[in-house]
């Protein structure tokens, strides 16, 4: 056996299995999470959200997931058929792509590479294409109208994104993710972490994830009171679920993302507790329920709101915090909270 | 023929395919949308050199902001290309002149490279050496540290080109109707509402 695993064919079939293993863990966790996303915005609002399929309801998605892979694919007329089918295929495949360099704990990763960081801002980057090519190719003045409304929206909250992720970066020294994680290791436990001295900018991450996923309060792109439902309006059956699921995928990402940049992925919050994928796993499911609970309160923005917060107050913000921590890494101010180069990278 | 060979088979094959399809394709979203996969080709050749970071910043950069920009004009222009296309008989020998011409003095060029003497040192002296430093840290030094100035230099340029830009095309209209956001915000119901006691069958 271990021989076999030296092949250059063992070594295929050791990736596709832990490539498989991690599409299992994203899309079961998918299930559930649009289950909890419904309960919670029911709860919210007293009603008793999916109940009947299951227990608890808890079988709702795949039933519904049953439903749509079962139903007809409707094309529409006027569409430019490849583009269309191919736009659903875009958004799903690139956020799934982004898993991959995610780390669960020490070593459990299925891509350790240098520039991890960039590579799931790249990706996270191109998930507009799938907005914008289905928006266009639905051939419909609703679906055309959200898909140029995301594609402003998403290239705005990017540029901050990437400022506050330069802030993290300075601190530590690497684009790598497990670095990340590791430069965040102390004798404080949960005090040691990101969070702590890059603050301001949690908020700012947390906000700019919600503009960039399309996540109400910005779900613009998609508003139904106006727009009917965006870009997907031509969608159905399995093309609808696939832009779905990447829809939801990259708002866990972006949960994953936060726990990493800033809340210490798989570190333990006390420091006698030992660390895991377990906290990573549960960071996760916290930061979806503030994604969840931030649906059910906020109502949306407007547009003209959205651009001037993106563009007049993000971006400046993050800027100029990119320059503080320069600054403050370069002296190595408050006992090198913000230069940790030796520990990480 | 090791994986890495078919890789770049694969993703040059696939530059050049994608490259010709830009421009022929009829629609030019579709143009756009095979520029992308161009880019994004080439982004495969830079990983297969080792220049992760390149490739990543080309993907972000290019693919991620540009190309999106370009998709955003082209699919709200409303241009009958095809229309346009039809002169494209006459111009064609122009076109085909320029480009053997081009082909020529590009042939020419690399054709008589020669290296100095001393171009292998000066570069093996500010180059790092490999397998040591992370790429990403390699090309910082060197743009950050070694040709600071060179760098800001281009940084500037670039600037006074955006401000020119801008310059061009503003223009400040005065008979449209702005909001001023600090106004919304600091105003309060005691400052847009009134209450009035209106008696029954006079009104105000």
């Amino acid at each position: 056996m271990a021989e076999f695993l030296d092949t250059g064919f063992g070594t295929f079939v050791i990736i596709l299995a832990q490539c498989l293993m991690l599409l299992g863990f994203v899309m079961i966790s998918l299930l559930f999470l649009v289950y909890g996303d419904r309960k919670i915005w029911a709860a919210v609002q007293m009603r008793r959200g999916p109940n009947v399929v299951g227990v608890f309801g808890l079988l709702q998605t795949v039933a519904d997931a049953l439903k749509y892979v079962v139903k007809e694919v409707v094309i529409p007329a006027g569409a430019d058929k490849t583009v269309f089918i191919m736009a659903p295929l875009v958004s799903f495949v690139l956020a799934v792509i982004a898993w991959s360099v995610v780390p669960f704990a020490p070593g459990w990763v299925l891509a350790d590479i240098n520039v991890g960081l960039l590579f799931i801002f790249a990706a996270s980057s191109l998930e507009v294409y799938g907005v914008i090519m289905g928006g266009w190719a639905s051939n419909s003045k609703y679906a055309f109208l959200g898909s140029l409304r995301s594609a402003a929206q998403m290239i705005s909250y990017e540029v901050s994104i990437g400022f506050i992720i330069v802030g993290v970066l300075l601190s530590t020294g690497s684009l790598n993710l497990s670095a990340i994680v590791m430069a965040q290791d102390g004798a404080y436990g949960l005090f040691s972490w990101y969070w702590l001295p890059h603050l301001p900018m949690v908020v700012l991450f947390f906000v700019s994830a919600l503009a960039e996923t399309n996540r109400p309060p910005f779900d613009l792109p998609e508003a139904e009171s106006e727009l009917v439902a965006g870009y997907q309006v031509e969608y159905s059956a399995t093309p609808f679920l696939l832009l779905m699921a990447g829809e939801y995928i990259a708002i866990f990402l972006m949960c994953a993302l936060m726990s990493i940049l800033f809340f210490g992925g798989w570190l333990s919050p006390i420091p006698g507790l030992p660390d895991g994928a377990f906290w990573m796993v549960a960071k996760m499911a916290v930061f979806f329920f503030l994604f969840a609970m931030v649906k059910a309160i906020v109502p949306r923005y407007r547009y003209d709101q959205l651009m001037r917060l993106g563009w007049k107050v993000f971006l400046p913000m993050s800027l100029g915090w990119v320059v503080l921590v320069a600054f403050f890494a370069q002296y190595g101010l408050f006992g090198g909270a913000y230069a940790r180069w030796a520990v990480g990278g | 023929m090791g994986f890495a060979d078919i890789a770049f088979y694969v993703f040059a094959i696939l530059v050049v395919a994608a490259g010709l399809f830009t421009v022929m394709a009829r629609n030019p979203v579709h143009s756009v949308l095979w520029l992308i996969l161009a880019f994004l080709s080439s982004a495969g050749l830079f990983i297969l050199m080792g220049a992760e970071f390149v490739a990543m910043l080309l993907v972000i950069v290019y693919v991620g902001a540009v190309a999106v920009l370009f998709l955003f004009v082209v699919m709200m222009l409303d241009v009958d290309f095809a229309a346009l296309k039809a002169g494209m008989a006459k111009y064609m020998p122009v076109a085909l002149l320029i480009g053997v011409v081009l082909l020529m003095q590009l042939g020419l060029v690399f054709g008589d490279w020669q290296f100095a003497e001393t171009a292998e040192t000066a570069r093996q002296a500010v180059a790092p050496a490999p397998g040591e430093t992370q790429n990403t840290s390699a090309l910082g030094g060197l743009i950050y540290t070694q040709y600071i100035y060179l760098f800001q230099a281009a940084g500037l340029i670039l600037l006074v080109a955006m401000i020119g830009a801008i310059v061009l095309t503003v223009r400040h209209r005065q008979d449209i109707k702005r909001q001023n956001i600090l106004d919304q915000m600091y105003r309060d119901p005691a400052k847009s509402m009134e209450l009035k006691d209106v008696k029954p069958g006079q009104g105000l």
